[in-house]
Parts: C-alpha cells; structure tokens; sequence
C-alpha cells in the first residue's frame, strides 16, 4: 500500500514539475458549487451531447455521404432493386446489416431530441430565475446560439440518409433559400450545386454535420463551461445565502459523483428508449424521389415552430418587380421572423439591462414572481412558440381529431396574436398576487385553521410566524426602483438632455416594476410582530381571566 | 345388393373422388365466369331485386331512377365495383350528411349487395367487382409496389397506410383495414377524394403489387426499431421525448438533487 502511495506521488511529483496539476486540481476540486435539482438540466444536454459525438464516430465508419445512385440489394426486401443514393443505401445498410447498427441510430437521433430539449428546458430555468444577468449575458448569448446551432445540427442530420422525408424538409429549406430577395436563386444554385437536388448536397451538408458544426459546439460548450466556473454558479436564495457567497458542496467528491452517476441515468434513459421506441424509421420512408411525398410529413419537434409559421401565412403574399417574384409568404416567416425571434432572444438580457437600469452583479437567482414582467414576457413567448409548433402539426392533429386543419390553421391565425397578451397579463396577476401572499406571510403568518372564540364573543385565527428558511427566502426580494421621468425642463427653464430616451426609458421601468408588492421594511416587519404578540398575550389574558370569571359573566 | 356392399366396392371411392372433382371444377368455372364477365350476366331476379332495394334505400339522394340529385351523385355507369366498394365498407347508405362517408357496419348481406350491384352494373357499363384472381398477388412484385405506393398513394394515405387529413375535413382513410379487394375497387372507382387508376393508366398487375406491399408489408408491418409509436413520424417522437424522455429525466434530476440530512 505505501508503495502504490509512493509510487503516486512520485508521479505526480514528475508531472507537477511539467504541468502546474496538483495546484489546479487543490484549487479547483473543492470549489464549491449549490445543489438544486434544476442546475442539472444543462447536463442532460451536455451528456447528451457526449453521446452524440461517440454514437456519431460510430455511424460515420458505415455511412457513405454519396448521392450516386445504387440499386439497393441488402436485407431489406421490400426495397430489393429499388435505386437509391448511396447515402439512402448505406443508412439502410448501417440499420440492417451492421451489427448494433439500428441501436446506434437510434440512441444517435433520441439523443439529439434530448439535446434539443434539455437546451430549452435548461434555458427556461435560466430566463425564469433571471441567471442571465449581468455578469452572465455572455453566456446567455453561448446557450442561445447552441439552440439555434443545434436546430441547423439536428436538422443537417436527420436530412443526411436522403429518404423521402428528410428530402421533403432540404426541398422547403431550398425553397426558403430561393426566397431571399434578390440573391436567393443564385445562393440555392451556390448550396446546392445546381439544380435541386443535385449531387452535392449530401457530401456537402456531411461535411457540415460531422465537421464544422460540432467543432463549433464543442468549442461553445467548452467556453460555456469555463465561464459557469469563473462566475461561480448561481444559488437560489435562502439563509446564509447572499450575493456574494456560494453555500452549497464540493466538485469532488460530492458533485463528481451527482454528475457522474447523472452521466449515467440520461445514458441508460436513452439507450433505453432507443431499444424500444423507433425513431426515424428511415426503410419504412422510402428514398428520397422529388415526385413523390408522403401525407404527414413533418419536421422534427424543434424545426416544428418554422413549418407551423410557414402553414400559418396565407398564400399569395408576394410582390412581382419587373418580372422577378419576392415571396413574402416564405421568406418572412421563413427567415425573417426566425431572425427576429432569435435576436430577441439573445438580445434580452441586454434589453432588461436597459431597463432596469442595473450594473449590478448578480449572483442570487430571481424568484421568478418577484419579476412579474419577465416571468410573463417568458409565458408569453412559450405561448407564442407553442402555437406555432401546434400549427406545424396541424395535419396530424386534424387526422387524430377529426377537426379540419383549416380550423387550426386559422385558429393559429388569430390564437398567435390572442393568446400570448392574454397569457402575459394572466401570468403578470398571478405573479403579483404570489408577491402579496409573500408579504401577508411574512406580516401576519399562516393562517393555521385553529378559529378561537374568545369569551366576549369574538371569533378569531391563529397565526402562526413561518419559518426562518422561508423568512429568508421571501425576504431576499430586491424592490428595483421603478426610474422616474426627468421633468422636461429644469428650474432655469433648460430642456433636460436626452429628455426622450429618458422617458421612453421611465415607461419600460414602469411597465416591468411598477405593480410590483414593495417587501415590507424592517420596521413594518417588528410592528406586525409586536402587534401579533400583543395580540396573543391579549388573548391568552382573557382566556384565562375568562375561566375565572364564568359565572360572574354569566350572571351579567 | 345392399346399400353398404355398394359402398364397399372397390371402384366406389374412385368414382366419389372423380365426381367431386368434377364438381369443384364446374362449380369453381361456373363461379369465375360469372365475376369476370363484364358486364357481369346477372339475372334478372338479381337486378329486379337490386332495383326494389335501391328504390327504398338509395333513390332519396341517388334519384328514382339513379340519375344523381342536389344530394347526391348519379350511379349510371359507376359499375358494380363501385357499388360493392361503398355498401361492403358500410359508406353507403349514408347515416347523416358529412364531408366524408365514414366506414362503419355494413348494413346490407352479401346478397343484397350483388343484387345492388347488378342493377346499378345493368344502368350502364362500369369497372365489374374484381375476381379472386384479379386479387391474387403471388407473382406480383414486393418492392415494385412499394415504389408505386410512394408514387401514387403515400401523399394522401401516409408512408405507412395510416391515412391522412385532406383540406377542409375531407380525410384519405387508413388501410390498415382494407381488403385486396376493396383496395383494387377503389384504385378502378375512385370513391370519395380518391383519384380514380383505370386499369389503362395503372394496369391490373401493378394494382396487384400495390395490394402485396400494402397487405404484406404495411398491414403486417414488421417493427425492427421497436414501438412505432402509430407510425406518425417525427410528431410523435416529439411529443414522446418531451413528456416519457424529458418527464423520466426531471424526476432523476429531483431525485439526485434532493438534499440528503
């Protein structure tokens, strides 16, 4: 035993000598991090993403990204003789005659529905708790753009084995392209190598999926994490938990073991669902012809809100210049709404920022009800989103509902300017009525369901006060100043600069802070105390004094 | 001789055995020539019967003498296919006006419908009903009619044959209980939405390997990833990724979070 510790330490001796190892792993293996079950949401997306990388390498030995036609003559009859692209043949070959073929596949595009979902899932936590704050906008910005990578990923790879649904998505995506104004028809012939489809966008959009793309991601989420460890982690609040602390345990051994046990559940979850569940039945699709289609062809869930924005705009928008036609109807909800949505998007912590007017760091996470406007901005765009995605399966839900799709697709139509005001004021009440419960807990207790009735008559409930811990918690609001309008000149009659943008400015911070339930002071807090105590005593008093005096009463 | 020395002679099986066969084949010919004859040689009783039956259950919508009203379309010349196609799948007699007749219960026997369909088949030539050897599919090609089944039937009945929503509440129906048969008078009558496939466009054999891939491989369709989840596509796959995958994968973080005292 002493001589394997021996042995160690001369080791690490030798290599402390060459790589500072020991000083990184003291300072770094103990930093402490919160425990919350949802910090562990960008860590099904990051395994998820390992797994995608390892079931990749595996599908990549097999998959031929060629669009040269083969007549098919593998394992699966009912495809026997058909012609097909290489790429078309080689996925059938990896999901027939490869041995763990049809597994990995399938664990490879579970694990990218996962990804796509624990992303959104990871980043609604952040939005709701207001992680994204200043000094974390950066990483706000990473996160959101590996959403939108990861759509042109999973959409890139599930395209690649050409079968006859994925050829019908790269044939909308080429029309999106030739919708651009101007260049569109150029930058198709330019991707596409010519005419749709051509033979070189397979090996093209490989290079894409295999190559560039992850490099990208993984230089992202490698940056990603850096940062999450030089900020430190977010915590929410409680007692001994301030703004400029972290209370919770250390990487190791504690969180290596979360994560690492974690690493294994989302694998043994996916491979689990990949060993029962098809996905992509790929050899029941067909290879991709142009002419042919099938009914209910549809994206995958995270391309699902794009198809429902595209069925939702009514036909015949467009606009005829000298002969040349600009489809309106394709390229703005096509590419300019998905443009405008993912700008807001990563744009956002920048825009409360300006609000809130706050240069604060922020290390404590938001309730998300003591930031109403935000909370309800985020209902919103999830109610937004939502109606796109429901519209973008509007044929399925038709066919399962016998409700004609034509309903659904104007029901989109106006639902998608209806529902999202109507969830955000919903939500904005709710939020405050949350804010007013906090301070009536916090003034006067829980009501405790034990009614006295007091010996004069009266009829009252038991309080009790609410614990420390919550105390704390709904003590841990930070009332922002709602900024006041500059008058518009000053006492010498000088017109106050910038008097506008000032203003514009006022009337946001109105609009996020200015419903909101101010956190009782100090002092309101030892008044409602004392009174409670009084009132106790009050009628401990009289109780007592009451058994005495009964019959005395009594006779009154 | 008695009743049993006759049937223990020697050439009395022989002679059993030769006139069943003799049997089975006239009645087997006399069955064939009648259902692949058009227009078929039904009898009279057969049409005059079919006539009474339409009279009482057709003719509101269908006119007195099947010349099509405001409600309903003229069946001269439709042929008897179509005829058995809509009353065998119980779409006609209609319950109550919709966009689509539905498949339900049929509501006539076999008989009637043969005399319904004689009398509709005596109005006017039409595609006949198909013969069992119209149906048979053994030298028909598996994949051949899988090419012509993504070609010509998957936009509207799905890769899969489950069906799928056509505009305005019209839907192209799911296969998975449709019969050779009625897969074939469909294809020659195009009931409802359906494009009509007249033998001269789509000839009987690739009906035929149309109905094998369908019978074969998209009725009994084998399942080698597992669940095919209704054979919906990817809506499905979303919908169980964000509630079986994403739900199982919330309580482990909740479970491996939770504060341990």
């Amino acid at each position: 035993m002493s001589l394997i510790v021996k042995e160690a330490g001369k080791a690490i001796s030798r290599a402390d000598e060459r790589a500072p190892i020991s000083s990184l792993a003291k300072a770094n293996l103990r930093k402490i991090f919160p425990d919350h079950w949802s910090f562990m949401l960008g860590e099904i997306a990051l395994y998820s993403f390992i797994i995608l990388l390892l079931t990749g390498v595996y599908l990549t030995i097999w998959f031929k990204p060629s669009m040269i036609e083969v007549p098919y003559h593998g394992s699966y009859a009912p495809l026997d003789g058909i012609p097909m692209s290489e790429a078309y043949a080689s996925a059938l070959n990896i999901s027939f005659d490869v041995r763990g073929g049809l597994l990995i596949r399938q664990i490879h595009h579970w694990a990218a529905l996962f990804f796509m979902a624990a992303m959104i899932v990871h980043m609604f936590r952040i939005f709701f708790t207001g992680a994204f704050r200043k000094p974390r906008e950066l990483n706000w910005v990473i996160g959101g753009s590996m959403i939108m990578i990861g759509l042109l990923e999973g959409f890139a790879g599930y395209s690649l084995p050409d079968d006859l649904l994925s050829g019908v998505g790269v044939r909308i995506v080429a029309g999106i392209i030739e919708s651009i104004p101007v260049v569109g028809t150029y930058l198709m012939f330019f991707i596409f190598g010519g005419q749709f489809p051509g033979s070189d966008f397979i090996p093209r959009l490989y290079t894409f999926h295999v190559l560039l793309v992850p490099g990208i991601l993984l230089a992202l989420v490698g940056l990603h994490l850096v940062l999450i460890f030089y900020h430190k982690h977010t915590q929410y609040p409680g007692p001994g938990r301030t703004n400029t602390n972290v209370v919770g345990y250390p990487l190791f051994p504690v969180y290596t073991a979360k994560a690492g046990g974690f690493f294994f559940v989302v694998f043994g979850v996916t491979v689990l669902i990949a060993s029962i569940v098809t996905i992509n039945p790929i050899w029941a699709y067909g290879p991709y012809v142009p002419d042919q289609v099938t009914a209910g062809s549809q994206p995958d869930w995270y391309i699902g809100f794009l198809d429902g924005m595209l069925r939702a705009i009514p036909p015949g928008w467009e606009t005829v210049i000298w002969g040349h036609t600009i489809s309106w109807n394709i390229f703005v909800p096509g590419l300019v709404m998905p443009g405008v949505l993912f700008t807001l998007l990563l744009g956002y912590p920048f825009i409360e920022a300006w609000v809130t007017g706050d240069t604060r760091e922020h290390h404590l996470l938001d309730r998300p009800r003591n930031a109403p406007t935000r909370t309800a901005l985020g209902v919103m765009a999830i109610t937004f989103y939502g109606i796109l995605v429901l519209n973008g399966a509007n044929d399925i839900i038709a066919q399962m509902t016998s409700i004609p799709f034509n309903y659904i697709t104007w029901f989109t139509r106006v639902g998608i300017v209806v529902f999202p005001p109507l969830a955000f004021v919903a939500t904005r009440r709710f939020c405050l009525g949350l804010q007013r419960r906090d301070r009536d807990l916090l003034l006067h207790g829980r009501e405790s369901g034990q009614v006295l009735r007091l010996p004069h008559g009266e009829f009252i409930e038991i309080h009790t006060p609410i614990s420390d811990t919550e105390k704390a918690v709904i003590l841990s609001k930070v009332d922002v100043p709602v900024i006041e309008a500059p008058p518009a000149t000053d006492e010498n009659g000088v017109v106050t600069p910038g008097l506008k943008g000032r203003r514009r400015r006022a009337k946001w911070s109105r609009f996020y802070f200015g419903d909101n339930v101010a956190k009782p002071s100090a002092a309101e807090i030892e008044a409602a105390a004392h009174h409670a105590h009084e009132e106790h005593d009050h009628e401990v008093e009289e109780l007592t004094e009451g058994g005495k005096d009964i019959p005395a009463r009594l006779t009154d | 001789m008695t009743s049993t020395s006759v049937r223990r002679h020697r050439a009395t099986g022989l002679v059993v055995l030769l006139a069943a066969l003799v049997a089975t084949g006239v009645g087997y010919a006399a069955v064939t020539d009648s259902a692949q004859a058009a227009p078929p040689q039904a009898s009279e009783t057969q049409v005059q019967q079919g006539r009474q039956l339409f009279l009482e259950g057709c003719a509101t919508c269908h006119g007195l003498a099947a010349q099509g009203t405001d409600s309903g379309p003229g069946l001269i010349g439709v042929g008897a296919a179509s005829v058995d196609f809509q009353v065998t799948t119980g779409r006609m007699p209609l319950s109550a006006p919709a966009v689509q007749a539905p498949r339900k219960t049929p509501q006539y026997t076999p008989e009637q419908v043969t005399a319904l369909a004689a009398y509709v088949a005596s109005l006017g030539a039409g595609p006949a009903i198909p013969s069992d050897s119209d149906l048979s599919t053994t030298d028909a090609n598996l994949a051949e009619g899988g090419e012509l089944f993504r070609t010509n039937c998957a936009q509207c009945h799905n890769f899969a044959g489950k069906g799928g929503a056509l505009s305005d509440g019209k839907y192209a129906p799911t296969l998975m209980n449709a019969t050779p048969r009625e897969m074939v008078e469909a294809m020659l009558t195009g009931p409802q939405n359906m494009p009509n496939f007249p033998n001269a466009t789509l000839p009987l054999e690739k009906k035929q390997a149309i109905v094998k891939y369908i019978t074969d491989n998209l009725q009994n369709a084998a399942a080698p990833g597992g669940l095919a989840l209704g054979s919906y596509g990817p809506v499905t796959e979303g919908v169980f990724i964000w509630t079986a995958g994403i739900g199982a994968l919330l309580l482990a973080a909740v479970w491996i979070g939770a504060k341990v005292r």
